[in-house]
């Protein structure tokens, strides 16, 4: 009989880092096969909800804006100011969405968490493999907003190119605490108080339809100090090419990858702890 | 006993316990599997036979004791060893929004088998479970048998040495359930090794070259089925059906007759015996007149009943 213990790969290995990355891409392709069912009533989401905002936001409120004078948004359009925005809170709502129900539902609905425990999949691939998920369908999402805001006008400077992978690391930077939470979650309703409580207010009050200058004091310093304001500024700034140092740019990917690190770090044990009971 | 092709244990477990919180779900349990056998776990519902499997399909760690898997430490090696088994979970898995083949492929990439190679499977597998006409059908609408054999043949995509089957036919119809018997006796003859959980004792009689009786996540006993029932029931067992009215009457009356011994249950009274047909007229001859009488041989469930004092169904 092959003696099973020499498989074992030490830990940091070369080895063990490439079987367990190839774990993590085995456990992805499932969700590939799944969304490869599922992806034209995604489409209807991921396309008219940009549409929607920017034509609802920049257009309709936007005509309003302009009238009275944009210098409290930098002399630019109401528009351009407020696309960007709308690219960093799609990514979060995007982002908290997909790492909430769908991981709840792995474990209660379709039960594709507990089909790949029994394969050599463990915990942190099954976990990881579905952040990849997510974050093929944030960079989707964020790349048809991008297009749609240059479709309107909106964009300022190619630095938007950027924009993208600062949006989807918003996603993320929410996508990977949420998704530990929910894997402990013992019914649906604790979603809806994050969505009541934590991505309102966040989507309200981080920046993204008017200029935190117009907060109050104390309402500000609470602002700068959520995940959603970091992604808002640096997309803003990226689209409209100015306003931030690079000092500055930095410290918000600091913040969103630190955040996104935490998540990735609470998810690897929250899953082990959920599924190895 | 088959032990053929190897001394050396595939499952070794001494003094295996798991606890959740302060309820012990299994309590030390010792056993040794070896390879081509099929072994079951046979206890009613909440016996520790479900918490054994688990910690055998290295998903679930054990509180304390041993546990040995393919010889190697189902914690530290658990990746591995899932390699290679074979897992039938007591509810199906399966994504019911994909097709009978895209199960079978999502799952064999989770093998890291090449797509090429889970196809060809996947086709063998498919033929072998009788479900080849069905490979491109969405799962959702298929019956419960059917969902149940697309999960066996899931489970076979690794060719796995050891095959764990919790409760696998559990909610299926009779017909259905011989159809999934009659795969997993083709497959034992194949030599694969079967581990299974069921509180059906027809289905450990069919299947199962070795029995662990389970009851408070305890061995009662440990045997083969025939040695099973040989050393704790008498040859043949007498069923008697009194009028309800004179139901505790009769049960009063049988508790002096001259049988090895009587069990009254809440709608028969069965009595074991060496000879069921003289035990008849004997109990003729005392007065008692059953609405119905039954004698058969001895059975699993009549070992259960004098191990635990409770039926396996209960």
């Amino acid at each position: 009989m092959p003696v099973l213990a020499t498989v074992g790969e030490p830990a940091g290995s070369v080895a063990s880092g490439w079987a367990s990355s190839s774990r993590t891409f085995r456990a992805f392709q499932c969700w590939l096969t799944v969304y490869r069912r599922i992806w034209r009533s995604s489409v209807w989401s991921s396309v008219l909800g940009p549409v929607f905002y920017l034509g609802a936001m920049g257009f309709g409120l936007g005509s309003l804006v302009n009238k009275h004078g944009t210098a409290s948004l930098g002399g630019v359009s109401y528009l351009a100011f407020v696309a960007p925005a709308i690219l960093a809170s799609s990514a979060m709502n995007t982002g908290m969405q997909e790492a909430s129900w769908p991981v709840f539902g792995s474990l209660k609905w379709n039960k594709i968490y507990i089909g790949a425990q029994a394969s050599p999949l463990r915990p942190e691939d099954i976990f990881r493999g579905h952040l990849m998920f997510m974050t093929m369908r944030l960079a989707m999402n964020a790349a048809v907003t991008i297009v749609f805001m240059w479709a309107f006008g909106a964009v300022r400077s190619a630095w938007v190119v950027v924009a993208w992978p600062v949006a989807v690391l918003t996603g993320v930077a929410f996508a990977a605490p949420i998704a530990a939470f929910a894997v402990l979650a013992k019914n649906e309703l604790s979603f809806v108080y994050i969505f009541r409580f934590g991505m309102m207010p966040l989507m309200l009050f981080s920046g993204t339809f008017f200029p935190l200058s117009q907060l109050p004091e104390g309402l500000r310093a609470v602002a700068y100090a959520t995940p959603l304001w970091h992604g808002v500024a640096l997309c803003r700034a990226l689209s409209l090419g100015s306003g931030l140092s690079l000092l500055g740019a930095l410290g918000h990917v600091a913040y969103l990858a630190v955040l996104a690190a935490i998540g990735i770090w609470a998810a690897g044990r929250t899953y082990r702890r959920r599924l190895y009971v | 006993m088959l032990r053929a092709s190897g001394t050396e244990a595939l499952v070794r477990a001494r003094g295996l316990t798991k606890k959740f919180g302060s309820f012990t779900a299994v309590d030390g349990i010792d056993f040794d599997l070896y390879r081509g056998e099929a072994f079951g776990f046979l206890g009613p519902n909440g016996a520790g036979k479900s918490s054994t499997m688990r910690m055998i399909g290295c998903v679930s760690p054990p509180t304390s004791g041993e546990l040995t898997i393919l010889g190697a430490d189902p914690v530290r090696d658990g990746s591995a060893i899932r390699a290679r088994l074979g897992v039938v979970p007591q509810e199906d898995t399966l994504d019911v929004e994909l097709t009978v083949l895209e199960n079978l492929l999502v799952y064999g990439r989770y093998f890291g088998l090449p797509r090429r190679v889970i196809r060809e499977r996947a086709a063998a597998l498919l033929e072998f479970v009788q479900l080849s006409d069905r490979a491109k059908d969405k799962v959702d609408p298929l019956s419960g048998g059917l969902k149940r054999r697309l999960t066996i043949a899931r489970s076979l995509i690794n060719e796995p040495e050891i095959l764990l089957l919790d409760e696998p036919t559990t909610g299926l119809d009779p017909q259905a359930r011989h159809v999934v018997w009659d795969r997993l006796f083709r497959l034992k003859q194949r030599g694969v090794t079967l581990i299974l959980t069921t509180h059906y004792m027809d289905e450990a009689e069919q299947l199962c070259d070795r029995l662990a009786v389970m009851d408070h996540g305890t061995f009662a006993a440990e045997g083969s089925p025939r040695d099973l029932i040989t050393q704790y029931c008498s040859p043949e067992v007498l069923e008697l059906r009194f009028d309800p009215e004179l139901h505790e009457a009769a049960a009063d009356k049988l508790k002096d007759f001259p049988a090895e011994r009587a069990e009254v249950l809440a709608d028969r009274i069965l009595l074991y015996v060496t000879d069921g047909d003289s035990a008849l007229v004997s109990v003729r001859a005392s007065g008692l007149e059953p609405l119905t009488s039954l004698v058969r041989r001895g059975t699993l469930e009549d070992v259960f009943l004098r191990l635990t004092g409770r039926r396996l169904e209960d």
